[in-house]
């Protein structure tokens, strides 16, 4: 068995996600895709698993070409994919996740299914729970799920992306012994990845991406710093933080309670002066976003005292605290931040608060967002949608219909899905705002990025902040323990 | 490929995109009368005839156009937001009890009366309107179901007051309550029902829900809520209030259709007073892709077969429904043709990968002019 993919092209608008990649897979191997956020991967896999159909190009299995139309003729053809957050339907037991997109009869054979679902999980020593409801189970737990049941739909080819985002160092340890044993066993792994670490650890081969085309494959052991200059080409300044000395007491919150749905944080304390700098650490759902929605005022504050300068400001609303200056630019940058469908234009008239006639003056409106389209130097014009953006230059839109005048600026990760100039571009902006009197509060899963640019860094566990930090006293195995939810013993106590 | 947007579609094919489901569906209507053994053209002459051909016919068709377009109107205007008022009916029905209860109970000179009856039911439909978006915003509870449920508290209230309270005397009939006060009748032209001052506000109408969607702060925040509601709220926009805003604005129209209904055409109240306007009005928005230019001449085509094909049944042997089938037929095409179109759209644009479960935007969001 063989798997080829052949010049494969796929744009999104003017993005050339995938620029003509070929790429070759042998029978029993393990796979590595590296490359730094934004260099195609994903999409790559995603017109593998048949979750995009491709522009142009050929998917070659055992020598016949496969047209995959679906995620489902994908998984016909004996190709599966685990995404960044497995597809696991929240509100169905485990079973029933496996007999949802099982095939065949219209009548569900549970006693059959259970039996050859277990008989998978034991096999490699997974610990879910078949009858527990799926959204009671962890995010390693989901990938499990969805890993055994690719298996049990057939899949020959699996493609792993990004897998240990938010899993506990055993459950990675478990997942990379599966993976081996799987392509031990004569199954082609595909594991995607921008973590060089982890492609060294497991990949036997290695192909990397950047922007859109591959750079180079080699076959593993590869010096890392080879494997770097071809992810990255040129190396790139990366914008450092420089020491600003911090201002006046901004942003008070006294032992506070923030409360939504599942996730409670209690007895929250941080003080925050002007162009201060908090990273949040954590892996996703430990409540980091319920904190920012917190002091954003989207979550209501049960308990406590949130000030801003002299204002309290616990009993406000999120529309009063927007205007007191305490903005939030959540994670979904299309889902929550623009609106599909609108133009640059309109969305920086609905961002301009101030102004308040009843009509609209669209020559003016076009020319002012011209001017903060050049500044911004987003790439589209006043007439393109949102959606019509990369998700750098939609990052970059957001920064640019934020007001002048920002006293807090709350951010769910800043440079998520951005390439690495995109990203620092976003850093010198925010960094300049800092300089200016800006406290800014950010939630990042990359290390590295909450290292270089936070003074302080509170890592969150399992919906509490279990850690406080100074930036420039730690690293990043001691926070990567931290997040996982162990003290090392050279650890000071920290916490709340 | 070349990305590209509803904006990009030059005017030529969003004319063809409206005409041809309409030649097809005549076509289709042609068949039909040829399979009875009639003469399709006569049936379609007929149908012209017998809603332009005379003073009398063609009042009465610009007094269904009336209410239809103002239905309409308001409808794009909840559309915009992303609702399905599907409690328009009841609006409308409301704006006929408000519109009766003035013209029974208050005796003023017409140049008062008239248009207080207009302002009561105006007022009354944005009450009944703002049941549904209070429903719908602080209930919870979607706006189809809401407005469905409030149409049929419409219609009872109406048949309560019309075999109840307003009774005839000495007759407990279902036809009607007595005939308004002839102050309270709207003024219309000679003998017809034609009404120069609705056919007036119904055009300002028009233009107003135009240039409100097209040049205003609140039309932009309207449809950035239509479109995406949880953004619109980050950007710091009361989505509740515009949401509040866009119902009351279309059962004010609503409830003029209803006045009009009321005091214009049977000039009493009667159990069926929105006369089906408000459904028929969410299939003229349909048709017009959300746009107000549309509404217009679409209601007129509607307004055309309704009182056309009446004259069907008495000239040639064939059912005066094949009006109604017409008007199904038509609908069916023309969002076959949305559909159509929109499925080829994504096929030559890659610029929407495939929506995830999590992104499902109201049906109305992507043909929002």
């Amino acid at each position: 068995m063989s798997l080829e993919l052949r010049d494969i092209h796929k744009h999104f608008g003017a993005v050339r996600a995938n620029d003509g990649v070929s790429l070759t897979v042998a029978e029993g191997s393990l796979h590595g895709l590296l490359g730094e956020n934004g260099a195609g991967k994903s999409t790559l896999m995603k017109v593998l698993s048949g979750f995009y159909q491709a522009d142009s190009g050929d998917i070659v299995l055992d020598g016949s070409h496969l047209r995959l139309g679906s995620p489902d003729d994908a998984i016909a053809a004996g190709i599966g994919m685990l995404h960044q957050d497995p597809l696991v339907f929240l509100p169905f037991s485990v079973l029933d996740n496996f007999l949802l997109a099982s095939p065949g009869s219209a009548v569900l054979d549970r006693r059959s299914a259970r039996r050859e679902v277990r008989a998978l999980r034991d096999r490699f020593g997974f610990s879910f729970d078949l009858d527990a409801p799926a959204r009671t189970l962890t995010v390693g737990e989901r990938q499990q799920v969805e890993i055994t049941r690719l298996l049990w739909l057939g899949a020959r080819v699996l493609i792993l992306d990004e897998p240990t985002t938010g899993i506990s160092a055993d459950q990675r340890n478990l997942l990379f012994a599966t993976l081996r044993e799987l392509a031990a066993g004569g199954m082609i792994v595909i594991f995607v990845s921008h973590k060089l670490e982890e492609i060294e650890e497991i990949c036997e081969d290695v192909t990397v991406m950047r922007q859109g085309s591959v750079v180079g494959s080699a076959t593993m052991p590869v010096p890392p710093e080879d494997l770097v200059a071809m992810m990255f080409g040129e190396p790139i300044e990366i914008t450092e933080r420089t020491g600003v000395p911090l201002g006046d007491p901004l942003l008070a919150i006294d032992d506070v309670t923030f409360e939504e749905r599942l996730t409670r944080l209690e007895h929250l304390d941080l003080h925050v002066q002007r162009g201060e700098v908090i990273g949040l650490a954590g892996m996703g759902g430990s409540g980091q976003r319920t904190f920012l929605r917190g002091i954003a005022g989207l979550v209501s504050t049960s308990d406590g005292r949130i000030t801003l300068g002299d204002t309290d400001v616990s009993r406000r609303g999120y529309r009063d605290r927007l205007d007191a200056g305490i903005q939030y630019l959540p994670a979904g940058r299309l889902e929550e931040g623009l609106v599909h469908g609108l133009t640059l234009t309109e969305h920086f008239i609905l961002a301009d608060r101030r102004s308040s006639g009843f009509f609209i003056d669209r020559e003016a409106a076009r020319d002012a967002a011209r001017r903060r389209i050049e500044e911004y130097s987003i790439k589209g014009t006043d007439a393109s949608t949102a959606e019509s953006l990369s998700g750098g230059n939609q990052q970059r839109l957001l920064l640019a219909m934020l007001p002048d005048d920002v006293e807090v600026l709350l951010m769910e990760h800043p440079t998520r899905g951005l390439d690495i100039e995109s990203a620092d571009w976003v850093w010198t902006q925010l960094l300049e705002r800092r300089q200016g009197g800006t406290a800014i509060i950010f939630a990042s899963a990359d290390l590295d990025e909450l290292l270089r640019y936070s003074d302080r860094i509170l890592v969150f566990f399992s919906g509490a902040v279990f850690a406080e930090l100074d930036a420039s006293a730690t690293n990043v195995d001691q926070i990567g323990h931290l997040i996982g939810g162990r003290r090392s013993e050279s650890m000071p106590g920290g916490g709340t | 490929m070349t990305p590209r947007s509803g904006e990009d579609v030059p005017g030529v094919r969003k004319a063809a995109v409206a005409t041809v489901p309409l030649l097809v569906a005549l076509g289709v209507a042609a068949l039909l009368v040829l399979l009875v053994g009639e003469n399709p053209i006569e049936a379609f002459r007929l149908i012209l005839q017998g809603s332009l051909g005379s003073a009398d016919k063609l009042s009465d068709t610009a007094m269904v156009w009336v209410p239809l377009t103002l239905a309409a109107a308001g409808l794009v205007i909840t559309f915009a937001a992303g609702l399905w008022n599907i409690g328009v009916e009841g609006q409308i029905a409301l704006g006929a009890i408000g519109a009766a209860l003035v013209a029974r109970e208050v005796a003023a000179p017409p140049i008062i009366l008239v248009p207080l009856t207009l302002v009561v039911g105006v007022l009354f439909g944005i009450v009944w309107a703002l049941f549904a978006g209070a429903l719908k915003t602080y209930g919870k509870v979607n706006e189809i179901f809401g407005g469905l449920g409030l149409d049929f508290v419409a219609t009872g209230l109406t048949i309560y007051l019309i075999i109840g309270p307003w009774a005839r005397p000495g007759i407990a009939s279902t036809s009607g309550t007595e005939p308004f006060p002839k102050d309270a009748w709207l003024p219309s032209l000679g003998s017809t029902r034609f009404s120069p001052l609705a056919v007036a506000l119904t055009i300002l109408a028009v233009i107003g829900v135009w240039v409100l969607l097209r040049g205003t702060r609140f039309g932009l925040k309207l449809k950035a809520v239509g479109k995406n509601s949880h953004s619109s709220y980050l950007l710091g926009i009361p989505t509740n209030r515009y949401m509040l805003g866009a119902f009351a604005l279309c059962g004010a129209l609503a409830g003029l259709a209803g006045a009009i209904q009321a005091t214009g055409f049977h000039y009493k109240l009667v159990p069926s007073s929105s006369g089906g306007y408000g459904f028929l009005g969410i299939l003229v928005v349909l048709l017009a892709g959300f746009r107000a230019a549309y509404v217009a001449p679409i209601s007129a085509f509607f307004a055309i077969v309704a009182v056309g094909s009446i004259s069907l049944t008495l000239r040639l042997d064939v059912d005066s429904a094949l009006g109604a089938v017409l008007t199904g037929i038509l609908v069916l095409f023309a969002l076959l043709g949305t559909g159509v179109r929109s499925y080829r759209e994504r096929k030559r644009s890659s610029t929407a990968p495939r929506a995830g479960p999590t992104e499902a935007p109201p049906v109305s969001a992507e043909q929002l002019g």
